[in-house]
């Protein structure tokens, strides 16, 4: 592989796990996860929950158990700070950097050159909200900020991801598993049409409160304040109440119009991935219980080092297929916009 | 397997019995086993909250509140109901199956306050189920963690 860059470490597909309780981070330890991302109790990460998340106590706890057994500990401080919350957010990276976070994972830039002058120690990551899908984008964060690894948004394709890992010495980190969004991710308005919360700064793409689920005669039906999102038939997968996955009557038909609700798996893609040079793997799923932080981990765990161990025979195994099928959100899964056979 | 499906017979019978007597043997029973350990968590911004769980194939409708002081049976109009087979609701318990993926797959339903249920599930989630499991009688436990390594 022709490299402009020499790379400082050798880091090679690790798996990032998703923990939105301490009994979740230590399914994820326990089951093999390289690392683990988590949030605070607030607004200041995208999965912002009630009754989600880490206290500074529990942050603390799960740092330890993790470092403990040699694994890392990221922090998601991935939406955008408004004028009179400012400060919610540089305590967060305060707090970040006294608790010894492995690294803060970043989108805004006004908080990314706070944590470089007030901690210029702390490791900082590129979050996907940040929207960077160009080498360029990701070296001007590096010249600026110093970042160490960016998430790449689910909107590239593969030799598209190639050509950013060519020309950057930032570490390149890629969504493998779970939800998949509407894909302008840290730009993305839409539900706030219905809420009047934008989710890149309320932390949510549907806050719970404006989220109705009622059976009817007619199918299970799902709300965001009173706007009808879909309508499931008897046997059908239900999905996430997000405005981008309902199905709408468009020109007289009625169909997904925006997005269908499908997960992402990109267990076929791992040989491809690793022969990149794709630095980190992450689940999606930090609103999820410990039961599938443990399903998924174990999967990808086992993909992971078989990939590592023979990626010319790599073959996902039925098994892990209809584990991660079983988990999935909506009717089935795909590769994503990685894989664009006519590109 | 445990094969926890009721007799038809002993269902119909199950199903005609008024709500009450199943509410407040639940509510026993659930201050017995679970309570101890589920104490420590933070219930304070739920008080007063109603909740019905149904057991679909049993014909059970269990409905309560939780209280300082533990489960207690209750008649109002539930706040928050959430509905699944016995054997789901155990798989549930077990952490064996993840609420998302059974709501997904259509076999969990939750109707009424999704904020409460939302809650109310990450609270549960944040329980680390040795917290559980210790305050569980020998027997009990033991064959709670076969259960649950199933």
């Amino acid at each position: 592989m022709p490299a402009e860059f020499e790379r400082s470490t050798t880091i090679a597909l690790d798996l990032i796990c998703p923990a939105g309780s301490l009994v979740s981070l230590k399914a994820a330890i326990d089951h093999g996860a390289d690392a683990v991302y988590m949030g605070f109790r607030d607004n200041t990460n995208a999965r912002a929950f009630p009754g989600l998340n880490f206290d500074e106590a529990q942050a603390a706890e799960g740092l330890r158990y993790a470092h403990d057994r040699g694994r890392k500990v990221l922090l998601a401080l991935n939406t955008y700070p408004q004028a009179d919350t400012w400060s919610r957010w540089t305590g967060a990276v305060d707090r970040a950097a006294k608790l010894g976070m492995d690294a803060v994972i970043l989108a805004d830039a006004g908080l990314m050159r706070y944590a470089v002058k007030q901690h210029p120690q702390l490791r900082l990551h590129l979050s996907v909200q940040g929207s960077a899908t160009s080498y360029e984008a990701v070296n001007f964060y590096r010249e600026h900020f110093g970042i160490q690894r960016a998430v790449l948004p689910r909107v590239l394709s593969l030799p598209q991801v190639e050509n950013v890992v060519k020309h950057t010495d930032v570490e390149i980190e890629l969504f493998g598993f779970g939800g998949l969004c509407v894909m302008v991710e840290g730009r993305c308005l839409l539900s706030s049409y219905c809420t009047g919360e934008s989710p890149n700064s309320a932390g949510v793409c549907s806050p719970a409160k404006a989220v109705q689920w009622t059976e009817t005669p007619a199918g299970l039906e799902s709300r965001l304040n009173g706007v009808l999102l879909d309508r499931y038939g008897k046997n059908e997968k239900a999905g996430y109440p997000t405005l981008c996955k309902g199905r709408f009557n468009v020109g007289g038909e009625t169909y997904y119009a925006i997005e269908e609700p499908t997960s992402l798996n990109t267990l076929d893609l791992l040989p491809d991935m690793l022969k990149i040079g794709v630095a980190a793997i992450k689940i999606e799923g930090r609103q999820r219980s410990p039961a599938y932080v443990t399903q998924v981990t174990k999967v990808w765990r086992a993909a992971i080092d078989a990939v590592k161990k023979n990626a010319d025979a790599f073959k996902p195994t039925p098994a892990w297929q209809a584990e991660l099928n079983k988990l999935s959100e909506g009717q089935s899964h795909t590769l994503g916009a990685y894989h664009r056979p006519w590109k | 397997m445990l094969n926890l499906a009721l007799p038809p017979q002993l269902a119909n019978v199950v199903t005609r019995l008024p709500a009450a007597p199943p509410s407040l043997a639940f509510s026993a029973v659930a201050n017995r086993l679970l309570w101890p350990a589920l104490k420590t968590l933070d219930w304070q911004a739920l008080a007063g909250r109603r909740y019905a769980i149904r057991v679909k194939d049993l014909g059970l409708n269990l409905r309560f509140t939780v209280t300082q002081s533990g489960f207690a049976a209750d008649s109002g109009a539930p706040d928050l109901t959430i509905s699944a087979t016995a054997r789901d609701f155990l798989l549930l318990l077990a952490r064996r199956e993840d609420p998302d993926t059974l709501f997904f797959s259509r076999r969990l339903v939750s109707e009424g306050d999704t904020e409460l249920g939302l809650t109310v599930k990450n609270l549960l989630d944040a329980l680390d189920p040795d917290t559980v499991l210790r305050q569980l009688p020998a027997p009990l436990a033991r064959a709670a963690q076969r259960w649950m390594a199933a």
